[in-house]
């Protein structure tokens, strides 16, 4: 682990609130989105013909009336895409060939000179469709009898982690079987057996995907996007179009938002595919927001069983949890998602008999994909819900429960892991102090009732074994020094972040570090995704190793120019100074130029390029029939979340009065930023919690605009939010630091509705908890009449 | 499409241009004078992204046709900086950390503007309801909120 260097004031940049490096550009407006870049008049606008059908087939498409419209430029359908697409799983085509399986799904892409022109070709495509009998929910999916979304599931290219059952609409099943679960419900004194949903939701950045192609003669493509993942959409569009990755370069300026809605590959194929019928020119494909709710990814829905079992003294015994995975059209992403939901199905606990079951399922709806928390809030949502009904079933206090079980460092966890340390058992007694648990205090009238809930959570980075990281540090003639990396700032203050790691690790000033952008894959180090909250942890050492290599070689000259050890020098604040000489030279005379052979003529050193990268290597494969393995992830980020409500009795509107987020970080390299994403997560989960719902209704989205589809506005932020730090430090992190970006809304629904539960004493299956809802189920529950 | 010859402030200066009778503000800003700092996100009038100051009073660009500019006054958020000096919203909403991915951050900032202008001294509710036009994904508001509070107090005589 990296020891903290301070400065010779006594201040190092790691651990250190500075402030965020693109803040000032944001405030000016200078900063630059997708689609912000200037393409001149030779820019030509995309539009998508979108199947209007849950599940059918094509029959016939007529372009020809749509091509004779002046000023359209090229028409693309399936006939140009016959190659399959996917991350985890090659499922879909970039344009639907014979089948479309959701409302949305891409059939012809145009190209014209202006957005108008395009959409009235849109309108011109003939296409006889033959509707086919539809999946809408995730457990009629699973039956025998139920409708094949995919009858091509055996043929499909899958990782060696992912097991589709061909025949079938099940894409992945992952398995815990872990002890005898079916012996331990005898030995329990209290058993719960819960379901709970949790509905389709959007990610709703703020700016929409946009992505702009241009295709050379020499096939070259180019590729500007508004993306998580610039270095996987080059990958995965390479394969798909029979290309080699070289032959694309993603340019990915800063992210108006992504929340896992822009990684992978969402639209930008259908970008480039369209701009390979017009070589030469840029062409853009800009969703609009209607399209943004449904056409892009969405996150699943999810249908959950629970059965938890505890002894008379609380101690959580066994454990029965299947999940329905209402995937989507297409699973290509969510199959991994399903995944994690598997290995992490039981929740922060220790529990010793285990029997989970995480099934994906294709239905003909939006298609499933990651979105902040992959898969852990929803499963989180009923799973903490659950435990508060056990405790409460066997007369333990919800927080003392979550104490006994919680996980801890040196428990083996589900999969067979050993837990690292964790500070989940901190988080839980800080949260539960700040909220002060255990004492109610009065309503601010007579018609409403306050409660409070607390819920906890586990997340570990979900990603192939061997996602890697990379990174480069030059130092320019000024001393100043310059980041290259891949990962993407896409809000979470990444740049900031790897900044005060490369100021800290070099032994310079914080404000001396630029990060190079855009990211760009012809000129930044690799990185896999900007996803799973693990760009702190992989890319951070990836960054620190770079600047400790540039540190190396800059010692290593200066010591060979002094005629001293390394091990005598330091670099503080910019200077190279010498312990044992007490000689000082200025980083900008020697890391250009070099210096002086001290023994004669000529010159040592040259300019300072560091280079680093880092990939786990310690991950194991786990056994598809029993999930078991050494080590199934990186690493668990933990945390607990408290909130006190107040109820309407009148009206059943929830108001949240208090919150509160306990995080386990490892060591918060910037703890500010921390904190902000600790807010925005727990704001996000609110909205979530209160508001949001696709609502699906025989696969339409009944619902995509904000006027229909609400969420949090600053009036539904609560009044006081607490964000607590913890710090228990990973082994092979960055100062010991590991994610905390996603987890931040995770643990917040179940907090709620157990508040909920305090308060007037009901459950819900399934959030938004509305007004509406919770005075129906306070009226059904004799709470009100 | 007919053309109107317009005539407007714009951030101070005065802007002469031709615009089509159906081309919104919006457009105008981003496409023709290429001031991207002004954002779209829905274009439908539901998001903020894309709010400036139409004679001091913040509107959803997306929704004002350019030609009904003619004659009058707009700022973005490439006007709120003078002569370097940022505007204290600015100022304080990045001193507060209330920048994230900073695509809602223009509207945010001329909301807040438009604010502080007719009310120097606004309630954490007036602050809240003010701001209620422009969706935030990424900071819960909060530090938002916080950074409008102390640009109020920075404004007050000391």
């Amino acid at each position: 682990m990296l020891k903290t260097k301070p400065a010779a004031d006594g201040h190092t940049p790691v651990g250190d609130s500075v402030p965020r490096l693109d803040a000032h550009d944001k405030v000016t407006g200078a900063a630059q989105f997708a689609d912000d870049i200037q393409f001149g008049p030779g820019l030509l606008q995309a539009r998508i013909l979108r199947s209007p059908h849950a599940h059918a087939l094509i029959k016939r498409l007529d372009v020809s009336r749509a091509l004779a419209l002046p000023g359209v430029k090229a028409i693309v359908t399936g006939e140009q895409t016959p190659g399959y697409i996917g991350l985890y799983l090659q499922d879909r085509h970039i344009f639907c060939r014979d089948r479309v399986r959701y409302i949305g799904d891409p059939v012809a892409g145009v190209a014209a000179v202006d957005e108008a022109t395009a959409e009235q070709a849109v309108d011109l495509i003939e296409v006889e469709y033959e509707p086919l009998p539809a999946v809408f929910d995730p457990v009629e999916g699973t039956r025998p009898d139920a409708p094949l979304l995919h009858p091509d599931l055996g043929q499909y290219e899958a990782v060696n982690f992912i097991f589709p059952k061909p025949g079938s609409n099940i894409s992945n099943h992952f398995k815990i079987r872990r002890g005898d679960v079916a012996g331990a419900w005898a030995q329990c004194a209290a058993v719960v057996e819960r379901e709970y949903r949790v509905p389709h939701i959007q990610h709703v950045p703020i700016e929409p995907h946009v992505a702009v192609a241009k295709w050379d003669d020499k096939d070259k493509i180019t590729l500007w996007a508004s993306s998580q993942s610039p270095f996987a959409q080059r990958n995965l569009i390479a394969k798909a179009l029979h290309l080699s990755q070289s032959q694309i370069q993603v340019i990915a300026p800063y992210v108006g938002g992504g929340f896992g809605a822009k990684a992978g590959v969402s639209m930008e194929a259908l970008a480039v595919v369209i701009a390979g019928a017009v070589k030469g020119r840029p062409v853009k494909l800009r969703l609009t927001r209607e399209e943004e709710f449904f056409t892009t990814f969405v996150r699943q829905g999810l249908v959950a069983r629970f059965k938890v079992g505890c002894d008379q003294d609380g101690r959580l015994q066994a454990l029965e949890n299947t999940y329905y995975w209402d995937a989507g059209a297409y699973t290509e992403y969510g199959v991994n998602m399903t995944r994690a939901g598997g290995y992490s199905g039981t929740g922060p606990y220790d529990v010793p008999n285990v029997k989970v079951d995480s099934i994906c399922v294709y239905t003909n709806h939006p298609v499933g994909g990651p979105m902040r928390g992959f898969g852990m809030p929803e499963l989180h949502s009923g799973l903490e819900q659950a435990m508060d009904d056990l405790a409460h079933a066997v007369g333990v206090d919800p927080v003392e429960f979550r104490r006994r079980n919680c996980i801890r460092g040196g428990d083996i966890v589900a999969t067979g892991m050993t837990m690292h340390p964790t500070g989940l058992p901190e988080c839980i007694e800080k949260a539960a102090a700040a909220i002060n648990w255990g004492h109610k205090s009065s309503p601010s009238a007579p018609n409403k009732r306050r409660g409070k809930g607390m819920a906890i959570m586990w997340k570990a980075p979900a990603m192939p074994p061997n996602a890697g990281s990379s990174a480069r540090v030059q130092l320019n003639e000024d001393g100043t020094v310059m980041v290259s990396l891949g990962g993407q700032e896409i809000g979470q203050g990444t740049f900031t972040v790897m900044a005060q790691m490369a100021a800290a690790a070099l032994g310079v000033p914080y404000d001396w570090v630029k990060v190079a952008g855009p990211i760009d894959t012809d000129s930044s180090p690799y990185e896999w995704q900007t996803v799973a909250s693990r760009l702190t942890w992989s890319m951070g050492n990836a960054v620190s190793a770079a600047a400790r290599d540039a540190r190396r070689q800059i010692l290593e000259m200066v010591a060979k120019a002094w005629k001293e050890s390394p091990d005598d020098l330091d670099i503080v604040d910019g200077q190279v100074i010498s312990y044992k000489s007490e000689e000082a030279c200025s980083l900008k005379d020697l890391v250009i130029y070099g210096l002086p052979n001290p023994d004669g003529d000529g010159w040592i050193g040259g300019p300072v390029l560091g280079r680093g990268s880092f990939m786990p290597t310690y991950v194991t494969g786990l056994d598809p029939e029993t999930g078991q393995g050494p080590r199934a992830v990186v690493h668990y980020t933990t945390g607990a979340q408290a909130v006190e409500i107040e109820v309407d009795l009148d009206t059943g509107k929830v108001e949240v009065l208090r919150a509160v987020a306990a995080f386990d970080v490892g060591k918060a390299i910037n703890p500010d930023m921390v904190r902000a994403q600790m807010e925005g997560g727990l704001v996000q989960g609110i909205s979530t919690a209160f508001f949001e719902s696709l609502q699906l209704k025989n696969g339409r989205v009944l619902n995509p605009s904000f006027v229909d589809y609400r969420i949090a506005t600053a009036a539904d932020a609560p009044p006081q939010l607490e964000a607590i730090i913890v710090e228990v430090p990973q082994d092979d992190g960055p100062w010991g630091a590991r994610g905390i970006g996603e987890h931040s809304m995770v643990p917040t629904i179940p907090a709620i509705a157990n508040a909920l539960y305090d308060a007037v004493g009901i459950r819900l299956e399934a959030p938004p908890f509305t007004a509406e809802k919770v005075y129906l189920a306070m009226r059904a529950a004799g709470v009100v009449q | 499409m007919a053309m109107h010859r317009i005539t407007f402030t714009l951030n101070g200066a005065r802007e002469r241009v031709e615009v089509p009778s159906n081309q919104t503000l919006l457009q105008l800003l981003r496409e023709r004078l290429a001031l991207t700092g002004t954002k779209n996100g829905c274009t439908a009038g539901e998001c903020g992204a894309c709010t400036v100051l139409w004679n001091g009073e913040p509107v959803n660009s997306c929704l004002v046709l350019a030609v009904e500019c003619d004659g009058t006054e707009v700022v973005t958020v490439e006007g709120l900086a003078h002569d370097r000096q940022l505007d204290p919203v600015q100022t304080a909403l990045l001193e507060a950390g209330g920048v994230q991915c900073g695509f809602c951050t223009p509207g945010v900032l001329l909301s807040a503007r438009a604010l502080l202008d007719r009310n120097p001294r606004p309630s954490d509710y007036e602050i809240r309801d003010a701001l209620t036009g422009n969706l935030c994904r990424c900071t819960g508001y909060l530090r938002i909120i916080e950074a409008v509070k102390a640009a109020a107090r920075a404004a007050e005589p000391a």
